[in-house]
């Protein structure tokens, strides 16, 4: 069964200059199994953020067609939850009140949040920090409380788009890994936006690599390494690098320059 | 000096500063202009200016002058700062309204206020009415532009996380827009609060018989630079006052920026 699904998807934006229009992404196709982690990777302003807010519902497509769960995206959707590189934590409520947001939106009890709420915070390893506000917190704690708010709704599919390039290399790290167990345990599918090579082979099952402007799918490849559960592990894995090699082929990394 | 001043050191150090500035102008005041030359009548030694408010206390009703300006800030203040929040909330949301009214809204913006006090004064006559008015075109300007500068401002990807959680557009406001505008609509709550003083003054200079405004015109006239004096110090009072009212309270509301240390200026 596919989580997510992506038919023929093209998007025209209005050009900043004078008349036309822009396209950013061609007839793109593809889908996500249940439980699936892809990476979708591409030069930049290839169209990569475009797809995901068409997949969450905030935009809507020129042409072709999005599903979740099989049911047509016309909107946001409550199985669907993005993330972005940015953690929008709101400064005037506490971090638990953070991870409470997308809950209480959507309606929920407040005992309900708040329970939800404390077992994440207790599981990656915040409890303490419950009653601090966003400005008290490092870069990687404020990531890791994001993570939590987009968990906390309890969607089948997560979008993330570049979760964690604002965060330094050593907390990165450790970051990927409490992702990738998550995703792993909570059977949860995703979508992960990145321009870290490495990142995008050492989370997912499968890497979709975009073209330039105007974006299409140019190829897909899969990620034959046990442990997806475990970045660390798959890291040192011997055929990570024969992978980021292919990607950068395919990127023309290394070549125009 | 060292670069590397800590906060308590900056506050022990200008506090001293600040002391010693003190008792240099009011020296300065008491003595200084006499020992240059300065008549009496033309900047009266502190010291007289102490004995005109017991004067003026006692004769002069300066309690009740000084009250009733009082009263008149504090509603010109609250009702311009919420007339001006609602609608900036309101432009800020219907960018539609903002476009069409902008032009309005700056032809009064640029309009200087306190020429209207002498209609204000035609229309309603001798009453509190007329400043209380004043003070809220004056205040009404600054808290409205902050406000929709505020609202212009809010990162749109905020807006989109509520929304793919399916908010709704009222959830937005309160729980995104309303909040994130805090800071600047205290900012403008600050200026406003002065304004108000000054608002309400020139109403009161204008006509009427009450009020600190009215004693500045009565010391005017008896050339009575004491009491001209002292009124000034009263507005400037009432005006303080607000002021700290309004920092205060941003004290408590903002409480969770730790960036925000507590300035007065």
């Amino acid at each position: 069964m596919f989580r997510l699904e992506y038919r023929d998807v093209t998007m025209n934006f209005p050009a900043a200059k004078g008349a036309g229009t822009v396209t950013a992404i061609l007839k793109v196709t593809f889908s996500i199994r249940d439980g699936e982690v892809v990476s979708l990777i591409g030069p930049s302003g290839c169209g990569k953020s475009t797809l995901l807010n068409i997949g969450s519902g905030l935009y809507a497509a020129s042409k072709g067609q999005t599903f979740v769960d099989g049911e047509r995206v016309e909107g946001p959707s409550a199985h669907v939850a993005f993330m972005l590189q940015k953690d929008l934590l709101l400064p005037w409520r506490t971090i638990r009140e953070n991870v409470m947001f997308g809950m209480q939106i959507q309606g929920h009890s407040r005992a309900d949040c708040r329970r939800r709420a404390d077992e994440l915070l207790t599981s990656f390893h915040l409890a303490e920090f419950a009653h601090r506000y966003p400005d008290q917190l490092s870069g990687g704690m404020r990531q890791r409380v994001a993570l939590a708010r987009t968990l906390a709704v309890d969607p089948t599919v997560l979008l993330l788009d570049e979760p964690f390039s604002a965060i330094d290399a050593q907390t990165r790290i450790v970051l990927q890994r409490d992702l990738a167990r998550t995703l792993t345990a909570a059977r949860k599918t995703a979508l992960l936006i990145t321009h870290d090579l490495f990142e995008a082979v050492t989370l997912a099952d499968r890497v979709l690599v975009m073209s330039p402007r105007p974006g299409r799918i140019i190829d897909e490849i899969k990620i034959e390494i046990p442990d997806r559960d475990d970045p660390i592990k798959r890291r040192r894995h011997p055929n990570v690098e024969q992978y980021v090699e292919r990607l950068m082929e395919l990127l023309d990394i290394g070549h125009s320059a | 000096m060292s670069f590397f001043t800590t906060r308590n050191a900056v506050v022990k150090k200008g506090t001293l500063i600040s002391l010693v500035l003190l008792f240099a102008s009011l020296a300065m005041w008491e003595w200084g202009f006499q020992f240059l030359g300065v008549p009496r009548f033309i900047v009266p030694p502190a010291s007289e200016v102490v004995k005109e408010s017991v004067q003026m206390w006692q004769t002069n009703h300066l309690l009740m002058h000084t009250g009733i300006t009082a009263a008149e800030v504090i509603a010109g203040f609250v009702l311009g700062s919420l007339l001006g929040a609602g609608i900036g909330y309101l432009l800020g949301m219907s960018p539609t309204a903002e476009f069409a009214l902008s032009p309005y809204i700056l032809a009064l913006q640029i309009a200087p206020k306190v020429a209207f006090a002498p209609l204000f004064i035609l229309w309603m006559g001798f009453t509190i009415y007329p400043k209380i008015l004043v003070a809220v075109l004056i205040v009404f300007f600054p808290v409205l532009i902050n406000v929709l500068t505020a609202i212009r401002a809010i990162d749109f990807d905020l807006i989109n996380l509520a929304r793919s959680f399916k908010a709704t557009r009222g959830q937005i406001f309160w729980n995104i827009e309303f909040p994130s505008s805090m800071p600047q609509l205290f900012a403008g709550l600050r200026i406003g609060s002065t304004l108000a003083v000054v608002g309400v003054t020139v109403g009161e200079l204008v006509g009427g018989n009450l009020g600190l405004g009215y004693l500045l015109v009565i010391g005017q006239g008896q050339a009575d630079t004491p009491m001209v004096f002292v009124s000034i110090l009263m507005l400037t009072l009432i005006g303080g006052v607000a002021y700290l009212a309004v920092v205060l309270l941003e004290g408590r509301v903002l409480h969770y920026s730790s960036s925000r240390t507590r300035r007065l200026s």
